[in-house]
């Protein structure tokens, strides 16, 4: 076996340029001819939240136990260490393939048991199997856990399954296909006209149109001259938010090749993808993949032979939230500081060093080759008229499958949290997802069937967004929701126009008053105000946006404001200077392990007999109430 | 008015606060504003550099078919047909909210404190951190340093909330020449008290 893989290596050297379509597609071909199909393998997720869980041991474990298995296996199989696979709150994950059976939270102690009863006696594990939160039922594969099988994997579609470090994994999966036919069939006009068509709108935020965006470019190229740049957006700062991070780290190919094919299309000649400084491994499987692309001749110089000349830069963001609007990125690519500017002439026009740029997100170049592969008319049939595609969130927060998931556009909301996300721990009911991020709205459970595509949430004050998905329950309060977000905007804001530096402070203060139970109702419509004002004075979208947590919550949840102000009381019982811990005598076994779990030692109580808190030493940290196993600690 | 515009350029008829004016391509709404002698605040705004959209006094409400949007009068290029409200409910409401907020800012400050006062203004609910504050980071001593003097001696540091004008490193400037056209431009007053830190020690002639 391995002397066969040897010897057509020799034929097909890895680093081969390929100066023709026809010469990616014979090696492909070679590839798919050299698999042995027989052999199994075994898939083990390289997630930066897996990893985070120990799947490289995971993985390093399988191996030994495999290997100490020795004859007992019939066929080795092969270890494939890919990108996140979307369920990571289940990490670390391994997929033994063909048969697809899943196994969640593996440890390296589990290894020796799933070689000894999967691949020997082919029978699954069943402790590590998925079960599903409703029904308790065990799932043995994959495709059928209801967290995948209400997905439409698109966009994603080879993450989990490649090798992101290995280009003959890209190639065999069809990667670089797209590239080859718009070089070699079509004008770039053409790639224009079918993104255009295709309906694509940027998946950054903002959504405008992605072909027009092109257009416009060009426009500006014909008018001023060029040159002309093309830049992806991979700052993705949402706290909470991996859609971009997953597909630079799960498929970096098909990044590049949505880049190479933008920049065919308005004809630039140098690109640059911005990856905030927070993604390591982002930028690492960027980089092996922009080396193992240009060895082979499909980034640099003649492109697969074409004569069009595209090389890529990755440029490190360095820390700051606001360097992802477009404006702000385009002055940290230039080296100067990331502070935005008014957009009244957009970057398509004067961007990068006063050039026209396009800066469009991953996601969005993620799109591109699947449109040239497929089509315009396949693409615009996916999602709803006017919000195409499908689109990757983020879900996290109280549901029972937190992870990365990809659906089609218009989903309505509430689908998403109850069939995708497995609904709220305890079977109860969300109160309200926050979309978009930071400076996305609250939509409250009454309006769960609000379709997920760009205009519904912005008819319903929330936004799409990056795709950042938060989903609350009870337990949380809109009062500290807000004021969290408010916080978190106040310390990422460039500062440079009053209404956002001035006003995310104010608003900010005015919060932690409320959260404190100070204040009036016209404090209230003060807030209102003055959120509006902010909305409508800031310099960039950031400012622009910041309001949104405030302004929806104020709409949908203006009761819970009043609680705080007019009777002192969070409902969710999270501020903590409205609230108090108490024991319930009743309950209390007097088992002693909240009093040594209290960090303040205001718990006492005789031994098997109900405790008490010193309410006056009390900070209200919540250990007690963490730590009972009785339910006794309770909370007003 | 209108025999004065002289230039090739083309002319842009649009209206302010529903009177009818005229403009060349590529002038933006304030400039053609004060063409008029129509007034609109700016602290931020000076002729001599380049508007930068910090300080947001300037907003105006832009009317343009069935929608209308808040934007900042010394940036925004004029277009055909717009109708630009210098003085609207939306409008007044972003200018109330800065001056209340920059009286917490930057109490100091005279000429703010005038300026709140035309809109109203007399108080502010915020919390005063410094009672001796007159800068707002409106930034106009950077720019006038950078594209006046040709020096960047100064610049803006850190970020948001914890921004200020400051030398690299914090050390007085090697390459500030003492012109103070900073201080002259200063709106409220704030670059006298530093400029010695810019400059450093006067050490008599080098």
């Amino acid at each position: 076996m391995a002397q066969t893989n040897k010897s057509k290596q020799e034929v097909w050297p890895t680093e081969s340029l390929f100066m023709s379509p026809e010469m990616l597609k014979a090696y492909r071909e070679h590839l798919l001819a050299e698999k042995d199909p027989n052999r199994p393998w075994i898939i083990v997720c390289h997630g930066t939240g897996c990893m985070a869980n120990g799947s490289v041991e995971v993985a390093a474990a399988l191996r030994a136990s495999i290997k100490e298995a020795g004859r007992n296996i019939s066929v080795i199989p092969d270890i494939k260490t890919t990108g996140c696979h979307g369920f990571c709150s289940r990490g670390p994950l391994v997929i033994l393939q063909p048969s697809g059976i899943f196994y969640q939270r593996v440890q390296p102690g589990d290894c020796k048991e799933i070689v000894q009863t999967t691949l020997i006696e082919n029978k699954p594990v069943e402790r590590l199997l998925y079960k599903d939160p409703k029904t308790d039922e065990p799932i043995i594969h994959h495709e059928d856990i209801p967290f995948y099988k209400n997905q439409l994997r698109v966009v994603m579609h080879n993450i989990g399954k490649i090798d992101p470090t290995d280009i003959r994994d890209t190639i065999m999966a069809g990667g670089y296909e797209a590239l080859a036919k718009a070089l070699y069939q079509m004008k770039p006009r053409e790639v224009v006209e079918w993104v255009l068509k295709s309906g694509l709108r940027g998946r950054g935020g903002a959504g405008f149109p992605t072909g027009q965006k092109w257009l416009s470019a060009i426009q500006a190229v014909e008018r001023k001259g060029g040159p002309v740049y093309i830049v992806a957006n991979g700052d993705e700062g949402d706290p909470g938010a991996f859609m971009d991070r997953t597909l630079m780290e799960g498929d970096p190919h098909a990044v590049l090749e949505g880049l190479i094919i933008g920049a065919y299309a308005i004809g630039a000649h140098q690109g640059y993808i911005y990856v905030r400084e927070e993604y390591p491994l982002a930028r690492k499987h960027l980089s092996i993949a922009m080396e193992q692309a240009r060895k082979h001749g499909l980034l640099g110089t003649n492109i697969l032979g074409s004569g069009f000349d595209f090389d890529i830069q990755i440029v490190r963001g360095a820390g700051a939230f606001v360097c992802g609007e477009e404006t702000a990125l385009i002055h940290s690519i230039e080296g100067k500081a990331g502070e935005a500017t008014p957009k009244y002439v957009f970057p398509a026009e004067s961007g990068l060093w006063e050039k026209p740029t396009i800066i469009n997100n991953i996601e969005t170049f993620c799109n591109i080759p699947l449109i040239i592969n497929k089509g315009p008319e396949w693409y615009a049939g996916l999602g709803v008229p006017n919000s195409t595609g499908t689109k990757v969130f983020s879900l996290v927060g109280k549901v029972n499958n937190i992870g990365l998931v990809e659906i089609p556009m218009g989903m309505p909301l509430g689908d998403l949290v109850e069939n995708i996300g497995g609904g709220v721990p305890g079977r109860k009911r969300f109160k309200a997802v926050q979309t978009g991020g930071p400076s996305g709205g609250c939509l409250p459970y009454e309006l769960r069937d609000t379709p997920v595509d760009f205009d519904s949430l912005s008819k319903a004050g929330s936004m799409m967004g990056s795709g950042g998905m938060i989903v609350m329950d009870e337990g949380d309060c809109v009062v500290d929701v807000a004021r969290y977000f408010i916080s978190f905007l106040m310390d990422e804001s460039c500062g440079k126009c009053l209404p956002c530096r001035l006003g995310l402070k104010s608003m900010y203060q005015i919060l932690d008053r409320f959260s404190r139970g100070e204040g009036s109702v016209s404090d209230i419509d003060d807030l209102y105000s003055l959120a509006k004002a902010v909305q409508d004075g800031s310099l960039c979208a950031l400012g622009g946006t910041a309001p949104n947590p405030i302004l929806t919550t104020l709409k949908h949840f203006r009761s819970e404001y009043e609680a705080h102000i007019l009777d002192k009381k969070c409902p969710a019982g999270v501020c903590k200077a409205l609230i108090t811990y108490w024991i319930d005598q009743e309950a209390c076994t007097g088992c002693g392990l909240c009093a040594r779990n209290c960090p303040q030692n205001c718990i006492s109580g005789e031994r098997k007999k109900a405790h008490q808190i010193n309410e006056a030493l009390c900070i209200r940290c919540g250990m007690c109430l963490d730590s009972c196993n009785f339910a006794a600690v309770k909370v007003v | 008015m209108k025999a004065e515009i002289k230039s090739t350029k083309k002319i842009i008829r649009f209206m302010i606060n529903d009177q009818a004016v005229e403009a060349e391509e590529g002038w933006t709404v304030l400039e053609t504003a004060r063409q008029y002698g129509i007034h609109i605040p700016t602290l931020c705004y000076h002729e001599a550099v380049t508007p930068s959209g910090a300080c947001r006094l300037c907003v105006v409400e832009v009317f343009e078919g069935n929608w209308s949007r808040v934007v900042i009068s010394c940036m925004y290029p004029v277009r055909e047909g717009i109708n630009v409200l210098t003085d609207s409910e939306r409008v007044k409401n972003v200018r109330r909210w800065i001056l209340e907020m920059l009286l917490a800012e930057c109490p100091a400050s005279e000429e703010i404190r005038r300026l709140a006062a035309e809109y109203g203004v007399t108080s502010t609910r915020f919390e005063i951190k410094n009672p001796e504050e007159q800068c707002m980071l409106c930034g106009l001593c950077v720019r006038v340093c950078k594209e006046v003097v040709g020096v960047s001696a100064i610049t803006t540091v850190g970020r948001g909330v914890h921004k200020f004008i400051g030398t690299p490193f914090g050390k007085p400037s090697e390459v500030c020449v003492a012109c103070g056209s900073c201080v002259t431009v200063c709106p409220t007053g704030a670059m006298q008290a530093r400029l010695d830190r810019v400059r450093g020690p006067v050490t008599g002639p080098r």
